[in-house]
């Protein structure tokens, strides 16, 4: 499994309550959640995001609230992969829960840049940034997280 | 090696003699949670994957408090997606409004979760359990579908912090300031991934509200959970509530804890924390004039009784300033009755204040108290972030209730000491 896409750049502590403000938690619709998408932070994304696009932040990325419509909504603007130094906790199980690929890489989170050109290998876990010509070391997933991902989510895997 | 208090719950629900820092287990649960924002999600997930049964209707809580009562038709689509699930399921805690309560104001309240309990919740809140000696976590809702259909869940076991607690907290001085001061110490990542257990000689001085209190925001330094050793203030609280046998878990002596801080509760100030994050504390001796448009005393922090008492205290046969909206919201029914009787609520609406149902509403930008652009709101809840509230340019000062009544009534921030 591999992504590709222009990186989207965030700094640290990107909480859910700017990923998908709560006003916009009365509905479960991907699609209208993805409109809403970093709308706090970034009223421009849902308008430059492209199917593909790849985002990068800082440490503790999606903060906060337990809101599994986060994950959902960035996976419904069409975002291949996100790349944090760190990620809090419920929104990393969340993430791969719902199949929105996931990868904690401190030297990546630094070194990419917004608009950056980057294409990631989930087996070997290596980053590269096509723009600078530079390639980072990520942990690959193990096996049983891959499945899941490959399923497009928990609940898929679990049917199976 | 021996195990931490944490540990040793897992382990326990687990089948297991013992574990270690980093090992997947899966756990048996004794509840598992979610309310009328991430209840549909989970019922969405368990219906997708076909499940037809619940893993126990005793232990599934349902509680409709963050929209509700309901704001807009899309609100009331989602807690009736709930109530038709709790009564297809006969799910015996489901809690609609009358009888709702800010959920982790209400379960503990209730006697539905106690000391060495394992619990999950689909709220990031639910590490508030912790209080009462029990494992308790956020999840997402994916998660919790699978808790309700199997009663489990998978956890790595965490490592340890732990804050020994010295010292009788100063009056005025609650478990939100010491939290607060915590998390200022700390960071809002400073226990990513880790449980927070408290412990020493300073715990028996915080009541079972502080207690709760502390637990729970230990989410907003990225912890796991916060958990409390269990003495004669829990017995006392779970006595009349919990209709179970429970287990207390202690902490091996050889336990290891990654750090250990030592916190002295009587050198702490009233704190408040600033915008965007709870990291940005003050103690209120150093705060500058602020002038404020909004106080809200409420929430799963902050909405109890003694939470209740302290800003009555304050507001007590005086007027909140012109131009601030106060608004008390008591978390849970059995706590509006208990203020009606303790005369709070007259001196709330007294004081110019109006008293709320109990919900979540402004806490998390829902409804009953939105801010406009730029407006400031001193609010007994536990998050600052951007648009938190409302308005992405709106601010949000995070404090004690006394804080919050002290500054309802000067119209800036200010501590109870100087009303």
């Amino acid at each position: 499994m591999n992504a590709k896409g222009r990186v989207h750049k965030y700094g640290d502590n990107v909480d859910t309550d700017v990923i998908i403000p709560a006003r916009h938690l009365n509905t479960q619709d991907h699609a209208e959640l993805a409109s809403h998408c970093m709308e706090d932070i970034d009223a421009e994304f849902v308008n430059k995001v492209k199917t593909g696009d790849i985002m990068v932040a800082g440490n503790n990325f999606g903060c906060g609230s337990s809101r599994e419509h986060a994950p959902v909504a960035i996976k419904a603007s069409g975002i291949s992969c996100v790349i944090a130094a760190t990620f809090a906790r419920i929104f990393y199980r969340n993430s791969i829960n719902i199949g929105l690929p996931i990868l904690e890489c401190p030297e990546a989170s630094s070194k990419i840049e917004d608009g950056d050109e980057v294409s990631i290998d989930f087996d070997t876990g290596i980053i590269t940034n096509e723009t600078k010509g530079e390639t980072y070391q990520a942990m690959p997933f193990p096996d049983f997280i891959k499945e899941i991902m490959a399923d497009g989510g928990l609940m898929n895997n679990l049917r199976k | 090696m021996g195990m931490t208090m944490t540990q040793k719950i897992l382990a326990a629900h687990a089948g297991l003699d013992s574990v270690k820092a980093g090992q997947l287990i899966r756990a048996n649960l004794d509840m598992v949670l979610a309310n009328d924002i991430t209840g549909p999600v989970s019922i969405n997930e368990f219906e997708k994957a076909g499940f037809d049964g619940v893993f126990d209707k005793s232990r599934i809580s349902l509680v409709m408090d963050h929209f509700t009562p309901n704001k807009d038709i899309k609100s009331a689509t989602q807690c009736k997606q709930c109530r038709t699930f709790a009564r297809k399921f006969d799910i015996d805690n489901f809690y609609d409004v009358g009888e709702m309560g800010i959920e982790h104001a209400l379960l503990p309240e209730k006697g539905l979760v106690a000391a060495g309990d394992a619990i999950i919740g689909a709220d990031s809140h639910t590490c508030t359990y912790g209080a009462l000696g029990a494992f308790s976590t956020g999840v997402g809702s994916t998660d919790l579908a699978a808790g309700i259909a199997t009663g489990q869940a998978w956890f790595k076991i965490p490592e340890a912090y732990r804050f020994i607690l010295t010292g009788k907290p100063q009056k005025y001085v609650s478990g939100k300031d010491v939290i607060l001061h915590i998390i200022g110490m700390i960071g809002v990542e400073g226990a990513l991934y880790r449980s927070m257990e408290f412990t020493g000689d300073g715990v028996a001085n915080l009541s079972m509200d502080d207690r709760l209190c502390i637990a729970n925001m230990a989410i907003e330094a990225g912890a796991k959970n916060g958990i409390f050793p269990v003495d004669q203030v829990t017995k006392d609280y779970m006595a009349g509530r919990v209709n179970r046998d429970y287990t207390v878990y202690e902490a091996d002596e050889d336990a290891e804890y990654e750090k250990t801080f030592e916190i002295d509760l009587s050198k702490i100030e009233p704190t408040v924390a600033f915008p965007h994050l709870p990291e940005n504390t003050k103690p209120i001796s150093q705060v500058e004039d602020i002038v404020i448009d909004q106080v809200v005393i409420g929430s799963c922090t902050n909405g109890r009784i003694e939470d209740m008492a302290a800003a009555a205290e304050i507001l007590e046969g005086k007027r909140i300033c012109k131009g601030v909206r106060g608004i008390v919201i008591p978390a849970t029914q059995s706590i509006y009755k208990e203020c009606i009787k303790r005369g709070y609520i007259d001196i709330f609406i007294d004081a110019g204040c109006i008293v709320s149902t109990p919900t979540c509403g402004p806490c998390l930008g829902g409804h009953m108290g939105i801010l406009a652009e730029g407006e400031k709101c001193v609010s007994t809840t536990n998050r600052n972030f951007v648009g938190r509230m409302g308005h992405t340019s709106s601010e949000i000062y995070l404090a004690s209730p006394a804080v919050a009544a002290a500054s309802a009534i000067a119209g800036k921030i200010a501590g109870p000491e100087s009303i």
